[in-house]
């Protein structure tokens, strides 16, 4: 279980760990204020809240899953409850989705909305969940709200989203390129999710020198987003360029999704790196099956594919991917995983969410054209 | 708006949900428990529980500057054994087992340095029926989780503690009888094979068992049927023998010291390889068997002694053993009589093997007991 042996450290003044903040850190400061504040009254709805918050914004801005275990605990007089207030059920809803728990957290906030018909939070992530299963019917109704209650550039960004991921990505890529220009002076926020999902939209029907600008500009806004990375660095893989990926995700092992694309590209790129990235991942992987988690099986499977060279496994995790979350890079795992392994049946869903949805990227396409050549 | 910082950080983190769940890892503790063969041992474990973990429980950074050296770690070992231990409640059939804990050493773990806590569980009674509470960090952060391993003779378990299941019991089982049985006499066919004393000693009586004395000479035995009943008797009389010494010496009903018992072992091997040569005794060999047999039982008592005996199956292992013993013999006897019978005829056998052959042991058993009266050591054997 452990990396090696228990030791004894040979100095006093060894340093063992390096705390994730410290207590300089003005955002550290602030949090440990607010935990106090909470444990002197903990049925204090708003302070719980409020801490649960910025919790899970420091999980957004580190990755650090950790922080989703101390907001739950915020949140623990209303945890369990059937009913709880609006401002407790959406919190809760946003914890669940993080570990994948997506019915009771649309439950919730279906719920919230009931009683608060016009809170953009709820709408917002009932829009995000619906968009990650695949739910596009739920996701339109969601984003026709958000009309009225986002900010305009995402209002106007979430309606090209969806359009994107049912068959017209070309014309999402257009609109969304368009409501940029529409809304120049919208917060780098709003515009970093607006060229991730441009980016994303242009690689998928073979626009490269699109999608290239877009992630640049999205880097270029320099807030430090993983999930901007790892789909720039998906992006780079697919282009065949992987020794720009070594540099761009230099330095950034921690995150289990970033040392992943490291991984891949120091295969591609033939980078000795490889052996002791290979070994931290499957270390990390077997660390999340000892306790029964089971958020990361995309992962698992991409590294199982093209890292350990294990088709079978890769389906067999792919394929349970695909029953909690139906995204386009979940439907492309389970294809590329069956396809390798030869079986046709094993892609049987991802193949019915493709004719289902109409997604019309390239490489999804030229994937199930292959399976259906199978026996 | 205010409301909005959140609404595009659900989206941007969303946007494939996927960042959030990858990145680092959840909080987990490590706890590995070990129970024994034998109830006389208290239950050992050790719980690994990140630094970083404990920190924010209980504050190990004495001066605040973000980073944990071991001598701040060192400095809170007790109050993270108080904490630790505080939460960790284990019964052995419904008895509190009170768990202690030792000097704290580090490990390191995908996502850091752990300390390490070695554990002493004290049951008053080897448990049929063990149970663990669990709630470390429960209240501050109910994502954590304990990873429980549990080993037991002949089955290695796995347990995930959390806020969902924090009790749990686990039914240990004892050793089959006969798997314990048959390790015992495995050891005994072990120490019968690497028991050159032993093996010579029986080789003194069974190089004649094809011979007949005719007074001034041997002569070839008649029969293969008669040659194999007497060596039967000698080899089942000579383990009778040895199984009411060792039994009894196991049994601490006789001590004899090892040193004296060593070298009478040794003349033993001379006298009966002596009595080839120059026969005093010509018939009924399983009696110079049984007799000697007594005093080899001392020899097998002290290797069993450091096997270690199971309280609950002392018979078990003394039959076990014995009957470990006497397998091993047979197998000589299988592989000696059909050669020794075949050749029993030749010169090569009566004076080779069977005169030349008793005069070397005679040799090896007499440097041996000079060995073994003023302890030093000449022979690799």
């Amino acid at each position: 279980m452990a990396l090696a042996a228990p030791f004894v450290p040979q100095s006093d003044d060894e340093v063992l760990e390096t705390l994730p903040a410290t207590l300089g850190d003005a955002r550290s400061r602030e949090l440990n204020r607010m935990r106090a504040a909470l444990r002197a009254d903990p049925h204090n709805l708003q302070l719980a809240v409020a801490l649960a918050q910025r919790y899970h914004a420091e999980v957004a801005a580190e990755g650090d899953p950790r922080y989703i275990g101390y907001a739950e605990a915020a949140l623990a007089p209303w945890w369990d409850m059937a009913d709880p207030p609006v401002a407790a059920r959406i919190m809760r809803a946003v914890l669940l989705q993080f570990n994948h728990q997506f019915d009771p957290a649309l439950a919730d906030l279906k719920a919230a909305i009931k009683a608060q018909p016009l809170n953009p939070q709820a709408w917002s992530w009932l829009l995000a969940i619906s968009l990650v299963q695949g739910h596009f019917d739920l996701a339109r109704t969601a984003c026709g709200r958000l009309q009225s209650l986002a900010p305009p550039l995402i209002a106007a960004a979430c309606q090209a989203q969806i359009e994107g991921l049912s068959g017209r990505s070309a014309a999402a890529a257009e609109a969304l390129q368009q409501a940029l220009r529409d809304h120049p002076q919208a917060d780098a926020d709003q515009r970093l999710w607006v060229l991730t999902n441009l980016g994303e939209a242009a690689a998928r029907h073979g626009d490269a020198a699109t999608a290239e600008a877009a992630f640049r500009q999205a880097l270029a806004l320099n807030i430090g987003d993983g999930y901007l990375l790892a789909a720039y660095a998906d992006f780079l893989l697919d282009q065949g360029r992987a020794a720009e990926v070594l540099s761009l995700l230099a330095g950034r092992e921690r995150s289990d999704l970033l040392l992943l694309r490291l991984a891949l590209a120091a295969k591609a790129a033939a980078d000795p790196r490889l052996h002791g990235w290979r070994a931290d991942l499957a270390a990390r992987f077997d660390a999340a099956r000892l306790r029964g988690d089971t958020v990361h099986q995309k992962e698992e499977a991409r590294f199982a594919l093209w890292i350990e060279g294990d088709a079978k496994r890769a389906v067999e995790l792919a394929a349970s991917d695909f029953k909690v979350q139906r995204e386009p890079s979940d439907a492309r795992m389970l294809l590329e995983a069956a396809l390798a392994a030869r079986q046709r049946q094993a892609a049987a869903p991802a193949l019915q969410w493709l004719a289902a949805t109409g997604n019309d990227d390239l490489r999804l396409n030229a994937l199930a054209a292959q399976l259906r050549q199978l026996p | 708006m205010k409301g909005f910082r959140g609404l595009v950080v659900a989206l941007i983190v969303c946007s494939g949900c996927v960042l959030p769940a990858a990145a680092h890892k959840p909080s987990d503790s490590y706890l590995a428990i070990t129970v024994g063969d034998d109830g006389a041992s208290p239950i050992t474990g050790q719980w690994d529980i990140a630094l970083r973990d404990l920190d924010f429980a209980i504050g190990l950074d004495a001066n605040g500057d973000g980073q944990l050296t071991w001598g701040e770690v060192r400095a809170r070992h007790a109050a993270i054994a108080a904490y630790a231990l505080a939460r960790l409640v284990v019964r052995g059939d419904g008895v509190d087992c009170p768990v202690t804990a030792g000097a704290q050493l580090i490990a390191r773990h995908t996502d850091g340095a752990y300390t390490v806590l070695p554990l002493q569980i004290a049951c008053a009674a080897r448990p049929h029926r063990l149970s663990l509470s669990y709630r470390l960090f429960a209240d501050i952060d109910p994502l954590h989780r304990g990873l429980l391993r549990l080993d037991t003779p002949g089955a290695t378990r796995t347990a995930v503690f959390g806020p969902s299941a924090p009790t749990q019991e686990f039914t240990l089982a004892t050793p089959s009888r006969w798997r314990q049985f048959l390790d015992y006499a495995d050891e005994g066919i072990w120490h019968i094979w690497v028991g050159y004393d032993h093996i010579m000693f029986l080789l003194s009586l069974l190089l004649p068992a094809v011979l007949v004395w005719q007074g001034t000479k041997w002569t070839a035995a008649g029969s293969f049927r008669v040659a194999l009943i007497q060596v039967l008797k000698i080899v089942t009389a000579f383990t009778v023998a040895h199984s009411i010494t060792l039994s009894l010496a196991t049994l601490g009903v006789v001590a004899l010291p090892s040193r004296w018992v060593e070298a009478a072992i040794a003349l033993s091997v001379v006298l009966a390889a002596l009595n080839n040569v120059r026969p005093l005794v010509h018939r009924r060999l399983w009696i110079v068997a049984f007799v000697f047999g007594l005093i080899h039982g001392f020899g097998f008592a002290s290797v069993l002694a450091d096997l270690g005996l199971p309280r609950g199956a002392l018979a078990l292992a003394l039959v076990g053993f014995n009957l470990g013993v006497e397998v091993g013999q047979l197998a000589v006897v299988a592989v000696f009589l059909p050669l020794a019978f075949a050749l029993r005829d030749t010169a090569l056998y009566r004076r080779g093997l069977f005169v030349l052959g008793s005069l070397v042991i005679v040799l090896i058993a007499g440097t041996w007991l000079a060995e073994r009266l003023l302890d030093f050591k000449i022979l690799p054997l």
